[in-house]
């Protein structure tokens, strides 16, 4: 096999004569291609081993539709927690200098890097009853809040906001300023810079960051079974169902699996193009 | 609106401003007085300060000292958004998210105004500048010509006492300037406050403004009424953007000496024959196109004849603009025709003369 280019001094009868890149080296070719399949062909498989014919029953079961709903509400209540939160803290990040900012702005992304199950442990040992804060929020207010559908949401809010808050920092520092300057000329206050101009300037930053904070949310699993345990109907979500299902029917598994894909595929599609459209 | 002589602070300038900035190895120190209803240019080239003044004025950037009156009111300390500051800025910087009626109406709600009045206060800003069929517009559907008059009503809405541009001609296409830059002059000769616009094209300042101030390296090195600097540059770069030659010498009456180009030339220093009389420290300029080129010494008219050499010959609008290097080094502006009289070429000798009358000649 010849991977270099056809000479073009000698052109032949019918072809174009024409300055071409030349073919992309198989060097990156091929790892590109088995990285592509090794990407989709789990997918695939999921395709071809679901049980399409009981399909139908399987996923109106109550338990599964428990499932799902506990997944899309829990995950879209910490998405929304997430952005009261996470945007400001971005804006803090982004647009003061206040001593330590380098510190916070690294411990306020140790939870895209720890391995969720430890920061479950962490919530415990800080919420938990016997925790830190957990003591007092149960004996002042009688609030317990593990494995309950509120530590879902938290365990959610622990491993997907850093995805947000950087994701919206970096809209932010990637804003032209100099609407902000034009804003405080004409009387603006800083929160009315910030609600009036930013915001929407950075709207799509802050759309993303949402959209990759839900997906972490509802795929989130180490921490929401550490912290918030595994009871049907009230903290198991669709990631700890398929993981329970696979101990003792694989089928219902790849039926559960398949929903959640195809949850994702379908708010992911409709997200890209209202933001393409806009 | 006529400034009222009764009141004692009417005949003060509205704004007085002395601006120090020092920012690593760029200092800023210059001294600004703009009555009312006047337009101040700062001109100067990319670098100077111009812009870094303006944004001082508009408290943007913190002055390292000096201070900001406006209408005798000590602003220096007051934050941004509470000076009586309108600013148009480079690029005009409309909302891209809001009409254009919603970005003039932007700053009277800030102050507070409830949206129906701010709405109103901003139509009919919009319809005083031939605006109104483009209310609803997003700014990007904007022609340059219509983003700045938007950007100038945007500024006047919060009704400033100070009203800043910065480079407001610098977005437009050349094609659309001349028509542009005179409906922006009516339209500031409106406006009672002050105005400082900052420009790096001498045509814009000389056409906007009342009074030019020349900025170079963080220091006015020139002020006055645009006719005047056009006609009588202190500096080398002002000379250059008003397209004069220009020298600096001593005057014994109508004689001025000019100061030696370089060390070791040869022969005496060069003269120039004024038709003004002077003594001591002078400039002297005169416009490219009063020299004229000749191949033998003239006999006759011209009071100043110089022998110099060509140094490089280029096109100039319709004229070709001949430099010429000698005692004094100078440039000649002539037609394509009498350079092809000539017959001149790079490293020739040619004698060049000017007439006395065109020669301004001011106390350096």
């Amino acid at each position: 096999m010849r991977s270099e280019r056809t000479p073009v001094s000698t052109p032949r009868r019918g072809r174009a004569l024409r300055a071409r890149p030349g073919r992309p080296p198989w060097i990156l070719v091929l790892p590109a291609l088995v990285g592509a399949a090794f990407l989709v062909l789990p997918l695939a498989g999921l395709l071809v081993r679901a049980p399409w014919s009981t399909m139908a029953d399987r996923v109106t079961e109550p338990e599964v539709l428990a499932a799902l709903w506990l997944s899309l509400s829990t995950a879209t209540a910490a998405t929304v927690l997430s952005l009261l939160l996470g945007v400001p803290l971005a804006w803090l990040l982004a647009r003061t200098d206040f001593p330590g900012r380098r510190l916070v702005r690294a411990l306020v992304t140790v939870p895209l890097v720890i391995p969720p199950v430890v920061g479950g442990v962490a919530l415990l040992l800080v919420l938990g009853r016997n925790g830190i804060l957990g003591r007092y929020l149960d004996a002042w207010f009688g609030i317990t809040i593990p494995f309950t559908p509120a530590a879902v949401v938290l365990a959610q809010m622990f491993v997907a906001m850093p995805f947000l808050v950087i994701s919206v920092e970096g809209a932010l520092r990637g804003a032209d300023r100099r609407y902000e300057e034009a804003a405080a000329t004409l009387g603006a206050s800083r929160v009315t810079v910030f609600t009036r101009v930013t915001l929407p300037l950075v709207l799509p930053g802050i759309g993303a960051g949402a959209v990759l904070c839900w997906a972490r949310a509802l795929g989130e699993f180490g921490a929401t079974i550490t912290f918030a345990g595994n009871f049907p109907g009230t903290t198991q979500t669709m990631p700890l169902a398929v993981y329970v299902a696979m101990q003792h029917d694989p089928e219902a598994a790849i039926v559960l699996s398949l929903v959640l894909l195809l949850v994702c595929l379908a708010v992911l599609a409709t997200l890209r193009e209202r933001w393409t459209n806009a | 609106m006529a400034p009222t002589d009764d009141l004692p602070d009417a005949s003060g300038p509205v704004l007085d401003a002395r601006l120090r900035l020092n920012r690593g190895d760029f200092a800023l120190d210059v001294d600004l007085r703009v009555r009312s209803g006047e337009i101040l240019a700062l001109l100067g080239p990319n670098g100077a300060g111009k812009s870094s003044a303006l944004r001082a004025l508009a408290g943007l950037v913190p002055l390292t000292g000096g201070h900001v009156r406006v209408d005798g009111r000590d602003e220096t300390a007051t934050p941004v958004e509470r000076r009586p500051v309108g600013m148009v800025f480079q690029d005009y910087l409309l909302f891209p998210h809001m009409s254009a009626l919603d970005n003039v109406a932007f700053g009277p709600r800030c102050q507070g105004l409830p949206r129906s009045r701010a709405r109103e206060r901003a139509a009919e800003l919009l319809a005083h500048m031939d605006l109104s069929a483009h209310v609803r517009s997003r700014p990007r559907h904007l022609s340059g010509g219509q983003a700045q008059r938007v950007a100038l009503a945007r500024a006047l809405a919060v009704r400033p006492r100070l009203l800043l541009l910065d480079e407001p001609m610098a977005a437009l296409d050349a094609s659309t300037r001349i028509d542009v830059r005179a409906r922006l002059r009516r339209l500031l000769e409106e406006f009672d406050g002050a105005t400082v616009l900052v420009t790096h094209d001498p045509l814009d300042a000389m056409v906007l403004a009342d009074r030019v101030a020349v900025i170079e390296s963080g220091g006015m090195v020139q002020q006055g009424p645009p006719a005047e600097v056009a006609r009588r540059p202190r500096t080398a770069y002002v000379a250059r953007l008003v397209g004069l030659n220009l020298f600096r010498g001593t005057a014994e009456g109508t004689t001025v000496t000019l100061e030696a180009a370089g060390p070791g030339s040869p022969g005496g220093p060069a003269r120039v024959e004024a038709h003004e009389a002077h003594h001591g420290p002078a400039l002297v300029a005169f416009p490219p196109r009063a020299v004229a080129l000749y191949p033998r010494c003239p006999h006759g008219s011209p009071r100043n004849v110089w022998r110099l050499r060509v140094e490089g010959i280029e096109r100039f609008g319709d004229q070709v603009r001949v430099h010429l290097s000698g005692r004094p080094s100078l440039a000649a502006d002539i037609s394509p025709a009498a350079l092809a009289e000539l017959g001149l070429a790079r490293g020739d000798e040619v004698w060049a003369g000017v007439k006395a009358a065109e020669v301004e000649c001011y106390p350096g």
